[in-house]
């Protein structure tokens, strides 16, 4: 009896080393302009092609700004350095011969939102791609996890990655979720539970009838999040509902898109596989979830105390009072009692067609906080902001007061303009509150897309009635 | 590093960061990751606790409003070649960056009670050696380092930790990675060694899965 994890490394093996790793053969491999410039020239060095080139999907997403509008180049970036980034994606792409969604490409988006949109990822996969949160498409049934740059160039040189097989977790999430509980909710109360070691070391399989009865694009935000509980891969097996999603983006034509699917209705753990380790979630108690401090970990619900180093053991002590410190957290009990100053909707977490129509039904007919200095909805690629357009929810949006961008990776990480100032609070739907990571001393408060909207609309955090 | 008749030898000063999760965002901001180079990242490795003002890529420390109170700006430590952190150490992104900023500065070995994991694979493709010891011996560690400079010995062979005081600490660590380090294996190389197995896999993957082989 077998997981879906062992299956799908059955399924890609191709040998065992005399170093006792493995190589796994990958069918997917996407790029984005950060962590492939040191693996182009490194593959140059060698004098070495990519091994299969249609496996390689490229796009820029990290730096580019998000006030582009029509007809905008990779040559327009204001910022030089970051110009220089994208520019080197498009060099290597026309050198190499890499199909590439460039800045101008009305398909264009953030790499782990537009993969599965223009039906790239298939179930079954492996896929890489040198950024931590390729585990989204886990979503799918694929074996996704992200990778350095090192093994950026030798998957592009070798077709293969060298690892060994990883520990298997079963998480299995049981009963129906409160109203305004979305699944980056479910996922922020499971990092709070196991911790951002708590998945070291393993894949995580998550299944449950909560995985069964929601969406894809749910399903992406629980498997993005994986590696903040320390799982480099996440994954959910195939069934009705991701074969009738994929039907809907693929191109293949409808004879291999059938034999596809008899394979894909059988991949998924057998009864009675064995896991390293299972935990089972009841969703039905759990309240919408904000993190106070600097590690995904240290999340509460909306409503409860912030802890305070006297209310914690003697080991995380210290850790609380550093995230304290720099969250600016000094006399304020709960959530609710702290100002915000910024929202951010996007991110390879919460960009997607949903995450906006969630959050455009909180703000319809109402007007960002007179606190809020600045509230931006980034959709995740060219086609989930056309789709949104079409809804009218851009309207929505910018109705409240929100600012409506162009697609990329933009306040999550603040490597293009859009950047908190010190100190500036922010409510973001992005997957990581580190230190800085939002702007220098910025200070971020992950949570869902309803509960982002509502803290644009409230000034303050609370619970959309 | 340097090699002795026995093999491969860390020695050097212990730095150290008493902190939990301490992610590779922090090891390197985001800003540094816009460089499309391998090396030039020390003068950038924990840039936020290093420094008291917003860096800029290109800018270089001598213009920088330096923090005096971080470990690597101590004098005693500037020189550190190794650095001792608690557990999960390297947690977040994937950015090779934090580990080519550690190797810049000069740091060789990592000692913490638990490392992110693609951080952790990074590190040995770039002669960085990351030790996972037990919590309390990490505590230890701590207690001692927390009192003096302390320099450690650290023999890559033997998978020992020879400390100041002559104390011998054992760790574990997969040949196959350690490996790479004291041999500086090139991995493309020893894979492009299978290359006929890799083609007749991909033959086969062809003809079983060939939605796999489709592009638009």
């Amino acid at each position: 009896m077998k997981t879906l994890y062992d299956k799908l490394w059955e399924e890609h093996h191709v040998t065992q080393l005399e170093s006792g790793e493995s190589l796994l053969y990958i069918d997917r491999h996407y790029l984005h302009e950060v962590t492939s410039p040191q693996a182009f020239e490194g593959l140059s060095k060698k004098n070495l092609v990519p091994w299969r080139l249609e496996a390689n999907i490229a796009t820029p997403d990290h730096n580019v700004p998000t006030i582009r509008g029509n007809d905008f180049n990779s040559e327009q970036i204001k910022d030089e350095i970051s110009k220089i980034q994208v520019v080197e994606l498009d060099k290597n792409c026309n050198t190499f011969g890499i199909k590439q969604f460039d800045i101008k490409s009305s398909k264009q988006g953030i790499v782990h939102v537009i993969g599965p949109e223009l039906g790239y990822t298939l179930p079954g996969m492996t896929i890489v791609c040198g950024d931590s949160h390729t585990s989204t498409h886990g979503a799918l049934g694929c074996l996704a996890m992200g990778i350095g740059t090192s093994e950026v160039e030798h998957v592009l040189a070798t077709q293969c990655l060298k690892v060994s097989k990883l520990k298997n977790m079963l998480v299995k999430f049981e009963g129906t979720p409160a109203d305004n509980v979305s699944s980056k909710d479910i996922v922020l109360y499971f990092i709070g539970l196991i911790g951002t070691a708590g998945g070291t070391g393993y894949a995580i399989e998550f299944s449950g009838n909560y995985i069964d009865e929601i969406s894809i694009e749910s399903r992406m935000t629980i498997c993005n999040m994986a590696i903040e509980a320390g799982a480099k891969v996440g994954l959910i097996a195939p069934d009705k509902t991701t074969i009738e999603y994929v039907r809907e983006k693929s191109f293949l034509d409808k004879d291999t898109l059938e034999k596809a699917e008899d394979y894909w209705s059988d991949l998924n753990t057998d009864d009675g596989a064995n896991f390293d380790n299972e935990i089972i979630i009841d969703v039905s108690k759990i309240k919408p979830q904000v993190t106070w401090g600097t590690s995904p970990e240290m999340v509460v619900n909306y409503d409860d105390e912030i802890p305070t180093a006297l209310n914690v053991s003697e080991d995380n002590r210290k850790n609380i009072e550093l995230a304290r410190n720099y969250m600016g957290i000094h006399n304020e009990s709960k959530l609710s009692d702290l100002v915000f100053d910024k929202v951010f909707i996007g991110s390879c977490t919460n960009s997607r067609i949903e995450d906006l129509r969630q959050a455009a039904e909180v703000v319809k007919g109402k007007t960002v906080a007179d606190n809020i200095t600045e509230a931006i909805v980034v959709p995740g690629s060219g086609m989930v902001k056309e789709q949104a357009e079409m809804e009218g929810l851009d309207e929505v949006f910018k109705n409240a007061g929100f600012i409506w961008r162009d697609p990329g990776c933009s306040m999550c990480l603040g490597m293009n303009p859009d950047q908190l100032k010190p100190y500036e609070r922010c409510a973001s739907t992005s997957n990581r509150n580190f230190e800085g990571r939002q702007g220098y001393l910025g200070r971020t408060h992950l949570m869902s897309p309803i509960m982002a909207a509502y803290t644009a609309i409230n000034g303050t955090v609370g619970e959309p009635s | 590093m340097k090699s002795n008749s026995e093999g491969l030898i860390i020695d050097g000063v212990v730095s150290y960061i008493d902190r939990d999760n301490i992610d590779t965002d922090q090891i390197i901001p985001t800003e540094y990751l816009k460089s499309i180079k391998k090396f030039g990242y020390e003068d950038y490795l924990f840039d936020g606790w290093r420094y008291k003002d917003d860096g800029k890529l290109g800018v270089k420390k001598e213009e920088r409003d330096i923090n005096k109170d971080f470990i690597l700006n101590n004098k005693l430590y500037s020189d550190s070649k190794i650095l001792l952190a608690r557990d999960n150490f390297g947690c977040g992104s994937s950015r090779e960056h934090a580990v080519w900023a550690l190797r810049d500065f000069g740091i060789k070995a990592v000692i913490a009670s638990s490392f992110g994991d693609i951080f952790y694979n990074n590190c040995f493709k770039n002669g960085v050696l990351p030790i996972k010891l037990e919590k309390n011996q990490i505590n230890e560690l701590f207690n001692i380092a927390n009192k003096e400079v302390i320099r450690f010995s650290i023999d890559l062979q033997k998978r020992i930790i020879l400390t100041s005081n002559k104390d011998e600490i054992n760790f574990e660590v997969d040949d196959y990675l350690i490996n790479r380090i004291i041999y500086g294996l090139d991995d493309i190389d020893i894979t492009l060694k299978e290359k006929n197995k890799i083609s007749n896999f991909e033959k086969s993957r062809l003809e079983t899965r060939p939605w796999i082989f489709v592009n638009e």
